[in-house]
This record gives C-alpha cells, structure tokens and sequence, in this order.
C-alpha cells in the first residue's frame, strides 16, 4: 500500500497521553538561503544537523537535487527535506519523460505545495527551490504547510533572519554570478556565527541555463582544532573479561568465506584518526 | 517565516529545566510569569597536588541566539579589594545566570564578613558548608545553578565541592556541570579518575591490575581542560566563543583566557 | 530572547504547551503583570572609541496594533548614561519615575559624585532581579549605554528575569535576531569596538534600524537615537529613517505560478 503506515497512531496517542514524549527527529536547525542574479540563481546552506542541543552531524548536505537544472535546500525535519525532495525529483523525472520537455521549476514548487499542503504541515519540510528552466530563472520557498512565496533573495530556517540581515544591507538588483555567491555566502556565514542552530561549512550551488555547480564545503571556517594531548592509549588497557575465538571453518556455516589472492591487506574506507 | 515546525518535542533547543506544562486541580492549565531561563554553558573543575584548576565557556545563550561572547561564569570569592586579587577560594556557576549572579555576591558578602568578624581568611571546607546551606535556604524557590567551589584545603592540596541547585554537596577530584556536562564527564573519568583503564598484561580478566590513581601535573590539566572543551564545543550548540580559566595555587590565583570556535 | 516580548518570561509554547487564558478570572488570590500590554520593540547599541551609541523606535504597540506612535524609549540620566527600555511601557514609566527620584536623591546627598552607567546597570539589574523573585515581574529587557567610573564607553543589558550581560553590540528583541548579526561584523570583540568611529558607528545603528523597520512588523520609522561621549549626550528624539528602498521585487508577479 502507498504511502504512510498509521497502524501505530492509536497505540502512540494513548502513550503520548500518559507522558512518553515523542522521539526527537534529526532536525536541520539551518540557515538556508537563495538569491538571483543575472542568468541564474544561487542557493546556500550551512551544514551543521542537530538533535535538540547537540550537534547530530557537522557536515550534513542541505542541498538536495531535484532536477538536473533544479536544486533545493532543506530546513526542518531532516528526513522530511530528504524523503520530499527525492520524492518530487522521482515524480519531476517521470514527467519530464511523458512530457518529453524539461521540467519547470514551477513544476516542481507546485508539486511541493501540493504534497505539503495534503499533510497539514506534520511533513516539517521548509525548502528554498531554485532553479533554470526554458522559461526563465525561478526561485520560491515552500513552507511546511504548503504556502509559497517568489522572492529576487530569500532565507529560511532557524538563521533566516541573521541571513535576511545580510541580504536587507547588501543586496541589489542586477547582481553578477559571483556577486550572488559571495551574498549568500556571507548570508550563511550570518546564520553560522548567529544561530545556535546553524554551524560547521557553508554549501553553495550555482544553477545556470546549461550548468550547475555545486560547491561542497565553499567556505570552511570552523575547521576542528588539534587537541592539546594525545588519546592513544597503550595496548591492553581495556580489560578483556572473556575471549571467544571463531575459526573460519565454523564461521563457514553460516556466510561464505573466501580467501584473498596474495594475502595482501585490503583497506576500507579510510577513517579520520585522532593521533 | 516560520522557522520551527509547530510540534513540541521534536524541535527547539533542550532546556535544563523541561519540564510538563503544570496542571491546576480544575483540569485548567494555567501558566504565569515563569521566573527561569537557562543561559546555557558548561564548566569545570578539576583537582590537583597543589593546585585547582576551574573553568567555564564564556557563552551566553538564550533559545538559539547569542546573549554575548563573553559572560564569565567563574568568579573568585572573598577578596579584600575591588578586584578580588587577594581572594583564594573560586567559584563557578551555570544555568540560570541571574541566579548564579545573585548567589555568587550572597556568598562573597559571607565569606567577606567573615574575614572581617574572624581576623582571618574563610577556609574552602567552612565555604563550602556554607554555600550548601545558601542553596537549601531557598529549597522551594531554588537557585537554578550547578556550583562549584574551589580552592587548597589546610594541607594545601587541591580541593574541588561539587552542589546540586538546593545544597547537596561533596568532594571530588574533578566535576563537570552544566549543558555539556554529560559530554565532559565521562571524558573525565577517564582522563583524570582513569576509569576503564588497566595495566597491560598485569593479569588475566578480573586479576587485571587497574592503572594506578595519580595526580596529574597542572600542565597537563590544563591541556586535558582545553581539549575537553574543544570536543564539548565541536558537539554541543549552546558551548563556544571563549575559554575562562583560574587556577588557584598557593601563591594565589592565575586567571587565563583561551579562545574556542564561535558558530 | 525571543522576539515577541509577550513571550517573555514565559514558557515557551512549543517546549511547555499553548498559553491558557483561565486566569482572566477575576475571583481567587491577587495577581501579578502576567503579560505585557502596550510594548515597545527593539533597542539597539553599539560601542566605540569614545561612546555608546543607541537607539530605539518611537511606536508604542497595543497587541498588533500600532498605538503609540511617539514615545521616547531612550532616557537620559545624569549626563553619562542613557537607558534604552523594551517591553512593557507602563513598566518603563515606572522605571523612568524610579530613576528621576533616585537622581533627585543623589543630587541632594552624594558629594559630587553621580551615578555611572555601570552603577546605574548594576541598581536597575537588582530592581528587576527583586521583582521577579517577588513573582511580580517589570516586563522590559533594558540596555544601558554611557560611561562608566573610568569614562571607558558601558554597555550592558539587564532583562525582567534579572540576567544581565555586556558586550560590544547589544539589541533586544527583534533586534537580537535581525540587527545584531550586522553589529557584530562592525564590532566582533572590544578591541575593534575601540577603533571604531564614531560617524561608522552612527551609520551602522541607523541601518539596523532600517533593516528592523523592513523586517518587524511592529516597528516604525521615526526613531529615537542617541550617542553618549565624554562631552556629553546627544539625544535626538525625532529621526526618520532615509533612503528606504522598498522596489526589491519590481519584476515579480504573485507568490507562485502566476506570470502577469
């Protein structure tokens, strides 16, 4: 069956009743923000993701992909900026092939509206979409109750209005590519240095008639810094109470064991150590 | 522009002191002036030989703003003058900053008034008794704080009270408080208590020789403060901007500020 | 501090639940302000080589309507020190009618010597502190601008639950989201305050203050601003903010699909 399970609503009303408060969601406490300039639009997003009071990832990407030449930035509930964006970008697709044309960002705000308007704002996604399509530059944000609004500069999420200080001092009309850029970036840098719910980098994407550029960790001002002391501790400092060895021959009950040619060591993904 | 969805557990930054709106015996919920706010923060203290070491962050907060950069939340305690440079005894306070402002000048008239009625300076140990029965004089409209006291007991060796906001105290070796103190003490008792630490190879299993308790050197206290605040930095939102530290000695106490990262 | 000085001292509704209206009844124990009514919005100040400068809107709002349209929220006291108040304006007028009697008071009995911005910070931070602890709260966030004992530029702030703290750049409510992003980039810490102008430091308030008017509803365009120096104060009552620019969206049609 399509769609949401509410199989569990009763069961979580009646607990909630009695005090159990809900799960904390990831949120994106956020400083997103976008602006238009002369053939294309910028959007902006810091990276830090929070779970009330703590930091729950330093790098996230708030910048999702809709469309080729449509790109959208989250703020809110984390997985419903993720689950929403990737939804629409599957059903953006789909219509672009039936339709045989590219897809408008109109399109794609609309989509969005309607969706989030359909679940009353309990979808807490707040997303800047921007992007190029053969009608011109577009760029809205949607709100978690469906509203919208078409703006030359806006910002959303919890550093919204430290961005939007940036943007009511410097913006002006007809800005060049890289002036947009440097606005929004500085509009996050805002958000960063203002709001406890913001943090770490600032993300940049440029959307432009036939190219899109996006920049991962454009500006890293809060890089962590080295600790003092050394934490590597002498081998055998932990206590081992039991030991169990699992040979090979039995481990092959159960999964299939293969040998590697050469013997040689083979390296996972390479892991940030603390030395 | 919204900026929170409207449900109220899933966003908006933890307080200390969440708690479930109050009910009145009619069923009608009934909220009124609430006399506390949290202003966020961490601190910490740690003993050593011959020295303390207490420290704080600087940060202020309310919600997810930025009261200021620099609010210092460790104070020193019972000087004869204006700036305190004679004083010996340290106080750290963290939660409701009023609160804390309000108990650290209670505390610093007593111990002041001491000296003046004794002829001779308050020691930590009689401080430290009073400032418990401070906090539980308001035991029903309580000092939203966590202290902590510090200074050289009579021996001369580093001494470190620890209270809960209504007076109940200890001795300890080390103490975080505040929000990331959850962060901080487990860190702690590693680094400083060795918890969980044992002498390789001095056993088998339960026999394992736990690594043996001894005082750090204050060099490498305050490294351990600094990193331990650095990490509390990188992952909690309320910590940052700057690092206040003092450390008492017995040729008094030196105070030292280090800066940490601001978004 | 949230934005909206209704919010003030009171529980946050998404943490502790929507506010209920039962206590309008007027039988039971007395009570106290529970809420603000005519309030003022943002204060803002900033600090530099030889002062303090501040400011604050002239509108006095009733709810969300706007009521007052000239009120002066900046107050002088004894030639070093002007007190910025937001929030409750019954509470600031109290305020105001408490500081006149204490200036009276040290006229007639201090040898000389009056009371500094920071004595001043210090005296109103206890007054608030004392009445919320008296359950009976003054419902203003204040900033104190002047000089204090070493004539050194003060600013401090001090709100109705009684916290109190200092930096270069103060803004209470709205303010402290929307205007003091911009003051801190003029003004990160106290050294660069002390190299600061005081022109830049006028021209930086007076854009906050546009920034605020574009963007709180509940402010308004005339203004009060102040900069307090070693030669004295400077209190200008009337202002009117220049060269808004509200043409940002010339181009755009409607909030959505809508072209023409």
């Amino acid at each position: 069956m399509p769609g949401f399970d509410f199989s569990n609503h009763t069961r979580n009303a009646a607990l909630h009743a009695r005090g159990v408060p809900l799960p904390r969601a990831t949120s994106t406490g956020t400083t997103i923000v976008g602006c238009i300039f002369d053939g294309g639009v910028v959007i902006a997003a810091d990276t830090r993701a929070t779970s009330g009071p703590i930091v729950a990832d330093k790098n996230c990407e708030k910048l999702h992909y809709i469309a080729p030449q449509i790109w959208c930035a989250g703020a809110g509930t984390a997985a419903d900026t993720e689950f929403t964006t990737a939804l629409i970008s599957s059903q953006l697709e789909l219509h672009s092939l039936s339709t045989g044309r590219k897809p408008r960002v109109v399109t794609c705000m609309t989509m969005l509206k309607q969706h989030l308007f359909r679940y009353q704002g309990h979808i807490g996604a707040y997303l800047v979409v921007a992007g190029v399509d053969p009608t011109g530059v577009g760029l809205f944000t949607v709100h978690a109750h469906g509203s919208t609004d078409k703006l030359p500069y806006v910002t959303m999420g919890s550093g919204s209005l430290a961005a939007m200080s940036v943007f009511e001092t410097k913006w002006k009309s007809q800005l060049t590519e890289q002036e947009a850029i440097d606005l929004a970036a500085e509009a996050i840098m805002a958000g960063i240095f203002n709001d406890l719910g913001s943090g770490s980098n600032v993300d940049v994407a440029i959307v432009k008639k036939d190219k899109t550029t996006l920049k991962r960790g454009y500006i890293k001002p809060n890089e962590r810094t080295k600790k003092q002391k050394s934490y590597i501790f002498k081998r055998g400092t932990t206590a081992v109470l039991n030991e169990k060895i699992i040979t090979k021959e039995e481990i092959s009950k159960y999964v299939t064991v293969q040998e590697l040619d050469g013997g040689e060591t083979v390296l996972g993904e390479k892991m940030d150590l603390d030395v | 522009m919204a900026m929170f969805s409207q449900n109220p557990l899933m966003n908006g930054p933890n307080y200390s002191f969440n708690q479930a709106p109050a009910t009145a015996s009619d069923g009608h919920k009934q909220h009124g002036f609430y006399p506390y706010t949290d202003n966020g923060g961490s601190t910490l203290a740690i003993s050593g030989a011959d020295f303390t070491i207490m420290a704080g962050d600087t940060r202020s907060t309310s919600g997810y703003s930025i009261n200021t950069r620099y609010k210092p939340k460790v104070f020193k305690i019972g000087g004869t003058t204006a700036s305190q440079n004679d004083a010996t005894i340290v106080l750290s306070v963290v939660g409701f900053a009023a609160d804390g402002e309000a108990l650290k000048e209670r505390l610093d008239a007593v111990v002041k008034m001491y000296r003046y009625q004794h002829g001779k300076p308050m020691s930590v140990k009689a401080c430290a008794q009073r400032l418990s029965t401070i906090l539980y004089g308001k035991r029903f409209f309580p000092y939203y704080v966590t202290a902590i006291l510090g200074g050289l007991d009579e021996e001369g060796k580093g001494v470190v009270y620890s209270y809960d906001p209504v007076g109940s105290y200890e001795r300890e070796m080390c103490r975080a408080a505040g929000a990331a103190a959850s962060l901080i003490m487990p860190f702690l008792d590693n680094q400083v208590n060795f918890k969980n630490q044992y002498e390789p190879e001095s056993g088998a299993g339960h026999e394992l020789q736990e690594r043996e308790k001894i005082p750090l050197p204050r060099g490498e206290v305050e490294d351990l403060v600094k990193d331990a605040f650095d990490s509390a930095v990188e992952r909690h939102i309320e910590v940052g901007d700057g690092l206040q530290m003092m450390i008492v000695t017995k040729d008094g106490i030196e105070e030292r500020y280090l800066p940490l990262k601001k978004d | 501090m949230n934005h909206l000085p209704q919010a003030w001292g009171r529980p946050r509704d998404d943490v502790y639940g929507p506010y209920d209206s039962s206590y309008l009844q007027n039988n039971g124990p007395n009570q106290h302000t529970q809420q603000p009514i005519v309030t003022g919005t943002s204060v803002i100040a900033l600090k530099f080589k030889d002062g303090v400068v501040i400011a604050a809107d002239n509108l006095a709002s009733y709810g969300s309507l706007a009521r007052f349209t000239n009120v002066k929220r900046l107050r002088k006291f004894a030639d070093t020190s002007v007190v910025g108040f937001g929030g409750d304006v019954s509470d600031m007028q109290y305020l105001d009618r408490l500081l006149n009697s204490l200036d009276i008071d040290e006229a007639y009995s201090s040898a000389g010597d009056t009371l500094n911005a920071h004595n001043l910070h210090t005296y109103l931070s206890k007054v608030l502190y004392k009445r919320r602890s008296d359950f009976n709260p003054l419902w203003n966030q204040l900033l104190v601008a002047g000089l204090d004992g070493e004539d050194m530029p003060f600013l401090a702030s001090a709100d109705l639950l009684g916290t109190t703290f200092s930096s270069p750049s103060l803004a209470t409510g709205f303010g402290a989201h929307l205007a003091q992003p911009i003051l801190r980039k003029v003004a990160p810490d106290e050294e660069t305050a002390a190299k600061l102008s005081k022109e830049d430091a006028v021209q930086s308030v007076k854009e906050c203050m546009k920034v605020l008017f574009y963007r709180d509803a509940r402010s308004l365009d005339k203004y009060s601003i102040a900069v307090i120096t070693k030669e004295g104060i400077d209190l200008k009552e009337d202002e009117k903010l220049e060269q808004q620019s509200w043409a940002f969206a010339d181009k755009i049609r409607g909030y959505g699909t809508q072209v023409n």
